[in-house]
């Protein structure tokens, strides 16, 4: 099965690595070879996480510069920092509401327009998905459920080698069973963002 | 029940890394685990600690790395298998016990983890620990996957038996953390109990005995020469000429190279997971097969020379590439196309570079460093020793936490941070080589860790220096692990001690002594400033819990703040304090709710008196 490369950018915090391990879970659960790496040092301390997930026929669970199939961004300026991993055949998926850094929080530096954002990314990439997943997160129920949001449009790009079937079924089984119902909402909404 | 406990062989699961050497460790029936937390290694800690609540296995965070190899070590020695796991440089605390413990050897299986970081994601230096595997004259392994990883902790409980020797399981950092499907195996219930035969003439390394146990080291070293000549994990693939030896991670990105060029037929890999001693006859019988030979390793030249060693004995003159211009880098880890790269360009295969986009024209993006959270008390006391010292010339030492942040603006506290407990050492130093004030700087489980003997140091050679000891009742860093001085009742865990920072100071005779609650600034700012013109060897204990851990403990109890209708619009508080709950908006300054941890230090700052708790104001 030929290499999929997915990378996932998120500010820590944003539920990153339980997006990458749904998917991980939702791999196993299919059959399909998976393999992931995550940088998570800071984390906790409002640095950013960057997940590498590999699906199919490959040993390697870093993804390089330049070969990322699939981009999915949590917040819409590390999305543009994540940019150097995407080709002219990447789609990116991003969320647009910002989470602005500290530094631009207090007027120190400038955060790039949202509009230049995305239109920087629409001209080098193959296709642009992005909407307000905080939003969505917010209508089915739990800011905490962006993660999945993003997942739903992933899973709608039919990109990656998993059935929605597959997604959910993990959303089921691996996140917390109070936050299982608010999840799947979450989820339909972004597949539904992503049409 | 835990989820590594899991019974099922043959089950299939996604596991981290350091979960699979966690998982390793069960299925070889390990009874005795010791650490000190450390990224990347910290999790198969983590793991260990929560099932040994819930088995036999007996678990403990250490001091430090020296003592944790040290208490490994010995048990050990009365017959129950026993795995010791650290990060790099946590091996060099424990070297010393390292190099003679290898002299020793072990009676039961002892597995030392040590997990390097290339790249440095959350480290001060990228050493390649397996040298020390050369230094001590002990075997390495390296896994190049997370499901090896698995399997190797057994072998190398086994390999460790057979030569009565401790075993070094050498990771990096996209071993412990990466995830994968690892099959579950059959779990091993361990020994219970050891027992220490006495055996002087083995145990008690005076030099006469030594001189013997240093004949037996090296008659091991040849026998784990033979055993990594045949061993499973010594691998060859492929029959072409063009010839690559590599190890550990490298190794998936040579398959994944060799597989995206189309030169399987060409080429002929050995893959080395036994790395010390270097298999030679393997190496050679590999040598001979080739016409040329790349070596593919993060960090060192660390087989490529072992390799040309073998390759000048046996009268071989092709050629053997490895570190060099155009080659590969000893600095930083490698990626995929990185590999592919130079092995297309190294066999002369063409190729095409990932099409990378042009960046050319994407506007800076404003950088997100890690910063200390809202509410930390090292903010607070960061800001009340910058007030106390104004108008000193000073110098900062600091060391190794959370609180190394606090070198960034508008801090800016932090001049020199070298290594675990150099704190308190290089503070006698800058104090004795300069007329100037020497305030430094170190964590509750760092000084417990490695800052008492240079506290010791200045006392006894009378330094004249304030060490401020942040002690935020956890190991905050690596994930809030317990040290010596937390009160483990808290955890709902009893049979431990527990050490008073304050009685242990006062009873090397520091001079001057005081304890602060850095929340209160006013009161701190007198005490520091109080201790800093202390002539002599002053400390300040600044006690207060982590926000992070106050807050998983359900202890965090203050109410948020916000900036009231007497804001003048100063902003002393962003510029001196720097807390992300803040931000601008409409060029007011504005506190986040949801991020204010309620410590009320801005509260104290603010020459207005405009910030208060969200109910008390209008
Ligand atoms: S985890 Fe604790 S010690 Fe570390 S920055 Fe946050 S509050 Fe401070």
């Amino acid at each position: 099965m030929k290499p999929m490369r997915l990378i996932i950018v998120a500010v820590g915090g944003q539920g990153n690595l339980l997006a990458s391990k749904v998917l991980g879970e939702a791999a196993l659960l299919a059959d399909i070879p998976v393999r992931m790496s995550e940088i998570h040092g800071m984390a906790q301390r409002g640095g950013v996480v960057e997940s590498a997930l590999v699906f199919g026929d490959a040993q390697s669970t870093i993804i390089s510069d330049g070969e990322a199939d699939v981009l999915v961004g949590f917040e819409p300026a590390e999305t543009l920092r994540a940019l150097n991993k995407c080709n002219a055949r990447t789609t990116v998926i991003t969320n647009v509401a910002p989470l602005p850094p500290f530094t631009v929080a207090i007027g120190k530096s400038h955060y790039p327009e949202l509009d230049q954002i995305k239109s920087l990314i629409t001209a080098k990439t193959h296709r642009l998905i992005a909407f307000d997943a905080a939003a969505q997160a917010k209508e089915a129920g739990n800011l905490m459920s962006l993660n999945i949001v993003l997942l739903g449009a992933l899973c709608r790009t039919e990109l990656l080698p998993l059935t929605t079937d597959a997604v959910r079924e993990a959303i089921r089984t691996r996140t917390k069973q109070a936050f299982v119902e608010a999840n799947l909402r979450a989820f339909d909404l972004g597949y539904q963002a992503a049409a | 029940m835990h989820k590594l406990l899991t019974d099922q062989p043959g089950h299939r699961m996604l596991m981290l890394g350091n979960e699979a050497i966690a998982r390793g460790a069960l299925e070889a029936g390990v009874a005795f685990a010791s650490t000190y937390p450390g990224t990347p290694s910290s999790e198969i800690s983590l793991n260990l600690f929560q099932i040994a609540h819930q088995t036999d296995l007996y678990f403990e965070y250490s001091t430090n790395e020296k003592v944790a190899l040290e208490v490994a070590g010995a048990a050990a020695n009365t017959g129950v298998r026993a795995m010791c796991m650290m990060k790099h440089v946590g091996v060099n605390v424990a070297a010393d016990a390292l190099m003679t413990l290898a002299y020793v050897g072990a009676r039961a299986g002892l597995v030392i983890v040590s997990a390097d970081d290339p790249y440095m994601f959350s480290s001060q230096n990228e050493q390649d620990n397996r040298y020390f595997g050369k230094l001590a004259g002990l075997p390495v392994l390296e896994p190049s996957s997370v499901p090896e990883a698995k399997e190797m902790v057994p072998y190398a409980f086994e390999l460790s038996e057979e030569l009565n020797e401790p075993v070094i399981l050498r990771t990096t950092t996209r071993i412990n953390h990466s995830t994968a499907v690892v099959a579950l195996g059959n779990l091993t219930t361990p020994q219970p109990a050891g027992h220490f035969e006495k055996a002087p003439l083995s145990f008690v390394t005076v030099p006469a005995v030594s001189r013997k146990l240093h004949v037996r080291l090296l008659e091991n070293l040849a026998r784990a020469e033979a055993l990594a000549n045949t061993s499973p994990y010594n691998f060859e693939e492929g029959d072409g000429t063009w010839g690559i030896i590599c190890n550990g991670v490298s190794y998936t990105y040579v398959a994944d190279a060799v597989r995206d060029l189309g030169i399987e037929k060409q080429t002929r890999i050995l893959r080395i997971g036994f790395s010390h001693p270097l298999p030679q006859a393997r190496v050679k019988d590999f040598l001979v097969e080739c016409e040329k030979v790349l070596i593919v390793e993060e960090g060192e030249p660390f087989m490529e020379e072992a390799v040309k060693a073998v390759a000048q004995q046996a009268g071989l003159t092709l050629a053997i590439r490895g570190k060099g211009v155009n080659l590969f880098s000893r600095l930083y880890e490698f990626d995929p196309a990185m590999v592919r790269r130079v092995v297309a360009d190294y066999f002369g295969v063409a190729h095409t570079p990932p099409a990378v986009v042009d960046l050319d024209d994407v506007p800076e993006i404003p950088a997100r460093p890690p910063t200390l959270c809202a509410g930390c008390s090292h903010r607070a006391t960061f800001y009340a020793v910058k007030k106390a010292t104004e108008g000193l010339d000073t110098i900062h030492p600091s060391d190794i936490g959370c609180y190394t942040l606090g070198f960034l603006p508008p801090l800016g506290m932090g001049d020199f941070v070298i290594c675990m407990g150099a704190s308190t050492g290089s503070a006698g130093g800058f104090a004795q080589a300069t007329e100037q004030k020497v305030v430094s700087f170190i964590g509750d489980s760092t000084f417990f860790h490695s800052g008492i003997p240079g506290l010791i140091n200045a006392v006894f050679n009378k330094h004249n220096i304030t060490l401020i000891i942040l002690d935020n009742r956890t190991t905050a860093m690596t994930g809030h692990q317990p040290n010596p001085g937390v009160d483990m009742n808290e955890l709902n865990l009893d049979g431990y001690g527990q050490i008073s920072i304050e009685a242990l100071v006062k009873s090397l005779g520091v001079g001057h002594v005081s304890t602060i609650r850095p929340y209160n600034l006013k009161k701190s700012i007198a005490a520091i400033r109080e201790a800093v013109l202390f002539d002599g060897v002053s400390v300040v204990i600044a006690k207060e819990k982590c926000t992070l851990y106050a807050k998983a403990l359900k202890q965090l109890h203050g109410k948020a703040f916000q900036i009231t209708n007497r804001c003048q619009n100063h902003r002393d508080c962003i510029r001196d304090l720097g807390c992300p709950a803040f931000y601008l908006e409409d060029d007011q300054v504005r506190i986040d709710p949801d991020i204010c941890a309620g410590c009320a230090v801005c509260a104290q700052v603010c020459p207005e008196h405009a910030i208060a708790p969200v109910k008390a104001s209008p």
